[in-house]
């Protein structure tokens, strides 16, 4: 395995993971360096859904599932017995495949989080409203129209407005999974742009089953196969010269 | 050849026998309309409209006869609007239970409990409070009588949970689980998450079971006749004795000479809650079709 230069943000240790009795994951370790983008490819059913789910522990609201190993975020076991999900989540945002936005005004969406964690001036709200559409490459789309319904936007614009409401709880790592597969070439451009410009602030992981994206998109790539980390390194590296010939028939597109 | 105009015939008779079973609830809407119509209309020559606006209901009296509806509407109106503030922190507490917060254990036994309330005659609901609720509201309020208004909203609110909870219940699990999974990875609990999306989401929906409930309510008569004390007083106080339009009718149907001033103004009354659950109905709808919750 590559060892990654910069510094973890996320480490990775073992990780099994089980629904019911069905293993997904198998003994996966990995870091994710800080403040780059990390995509993570493979065929559908893959594991990288679940496997990006694990690191803000989303797979606990699903009965009977089970984890073993650990990831440390900064060094601390998000799985360790009285770990604070709710700060857990509020560091590490997540944008999802198919756009979700609340069926409430577009500031009400991006206030939300702020909101649930006790922010009530009315000022500050507003700053962080801003400050995250702009974030998001959205505010000049919206600035007028703040108050009307999220759901009236198009779905590029819904899946940025997304990606403002988790930026607006000031996240250090953003997950997204798959975030513009529902999206034409256009909406798809604009949300690559913008990953590019949150990497200077923010640690990304984004899964993809799109290998132009994770090569036109990341700094580093991990490969996933039914459930097994294959390989993982530098993306241009893994583009070029794969170590491991499931990574090369993968990404030259002889199976997947 | 000629099987096959057997068939064509045979298939075609069934379409008409089965649009005629169709057409039915038409027919019978009609005919309700027609017949509850022409028996009020002549209350509007003698004694007149007028008359329907006196305060005071005394149908069989030796100096004068007054069939004001006044006072049972008021009834209605208090019985109704208790049971509808009884019924909503309960049937939509009990539904966002169900929906949300319960293990599928504890959702498949409350289930069955409920479906089984919902169909319990009112009758026997009645009898129920006449053991249990009437004596208690006197206990707990020191009353000299517990037949009062009180005791019929409890009554009531009781009969129209159940349609409040199933009906709320399938708006909240029509809300689209996406909501759920944003709010959770904003950092939000269960609670705030079930609070503020949620429920504000499948708000149309829990209106609109509220909306049935009261239908319901307004409607009834067996169990509210049973426990409200039946005197046609104009009140705003719950502890006491109310009568519904409802009730009104049941009980003075049978004795009625026909044709008599007083069976028109029955039908008057009949008229008048026919109207209110048009109304309230056609509103439950225009939520739903607002809301696109029913095609």
């Amino acid at each position: 395995m590559v060892k990654i230069k910069n510094k973890s943000k996320v480490v990775v240790n073992n990780l099994s993971f089980y629904y019911g009795d069905t293993q997904a994951l198998f003994d996966i370790s990995m870091d994710i360096p800080q403040k780059q983008v990390t995509a993570l490819i493979g065929p559908s059913g893959c594991g990288k859904s679940t496997f990006i789910r694990n690191i803000n522990r989303m797979n606990d609201t699903i009965d009977g599932t089970r984890v073993e190993g650990e990831i440390l975020l900064d060094g601390n076991n998000i799985y360790r017995k009285g770990m604070n999900i709710v700060e857990l989540r509020k560091n590490i945002g997540m944008v999802f495949q198919k756009s979700n936005p609340f069926p409430k005004s577009i500031f009400d969406n991006v206030a939300y989080g702020p909101r649930i964690h006790g922010e009530k001036n009315k000022s500050r709200l507003a700053e962080t409203v801003e400050k995250s559409l702009k974030g998001a490459a959205l505010w000049d789309e919206v600035k007028d129209r703040l108050d009307q319904n999220a759901m009236g936007l198009s779905g590029g614009q819904q899946q940025r407005l997304c990606i403002a409401r988790a930026l607006a709880i000031e996240p250090e790592v953003l997950l997204m999974d798959e975030p513009a597969s529902a999206l034409d070439p256009r909406s798809t451009a604009r949300i690559e742009d913008l990953i590019g410009l949150l990497s200077q602030d923010y640690t990304i992981v984004i899964v993809t089953h799109n290998m132009q994206q994770a090569a036109r998109v990341s700094d580093f790539t991990a490969f996933f196969y039914e459930g097994e980390l294959i390989e993982t390194g530098p993306t241009d590296e893994m583009f070029t010269k794969p170590k491991k010939q499931k990574t090369e028939d993968y990404i030259t597109g002889r199976f997947g | 050849m000629q099987n096959w105009r057997k068939i064509l015939f045979k298939e075609k008779a069934v379409k008409y026998t089965l649009a005629a079973a169709a057409s039915m609830s038409i027919l019978i809407v009609l005919l309700i309309f027609t017949f509850l119509g022409k028996e009020a209309f002549g209350f509007l020559y003698e004694p007149g409209l007028k008359e329907l606006f006196h305060t005071r209901w005394m149908p069989v009296s030796s100096q004068r006869e007054s069939f004001g509806l006044v006072p049972l509407i008021c009834g209605s109106l208090l019985v109704t609007t208790m049971a509808t503030i009884i019924m909503i922190p309960f049937g939509v507490g009990a539904s966002v239970y169900i929906a949300e917060l319960a293990k599928p254990r504890e959702r498949e036994t409350l289930k069955p409990f409920i479906e089984i309330l919902a169909c319990i005659p009112s009758v026997v609901i009645g009898f129920f409070g006449l053991l249990i609720i009437v004596p208690m509201v006197k206990k707990v309020f020191g009353l000299q009588s517990g037949y009062n208004a009180l005791s019929g909203a409890i009554l009531l609110a009781l009969m129209a949970i159940p349609t409040v909870i199933s009906i709320s219940e399938d708006a909240i699990r029509s809300v689209p689980k996406d909501y759920k999974s944003a709010s959770l990875a904003l950092g939000a609990s269960k609670m705030q998450t079930v609070w503020r999306v949620i429920v504000p989401a499948a708000l149309p929906g829990i209106i609109t079971a509220v909306m049935l409930g009261i239908g319901r309510v307004i409607g009834e008569t067996m169990a509210v006749m049973m426990v409200t004390g039946n005197s046609a007083l104009i009140t705003g106080n719950p502890t006491e004795s109310v009568r519904t339009m409802t009730a009104t009718i049941a009980a003075e149907m049978g004795e009625v000479p026909f044709g008599s001033t007083h069976y028109k103004a029955l039908f008057c009354v009949g008229i008048v809650l026919l109207i209110a659950t048009f109304i309230l109905n056609l509103i439950a709808f225009k939520i739903l079709k607002k809301y696109r919750m029913i095609g």
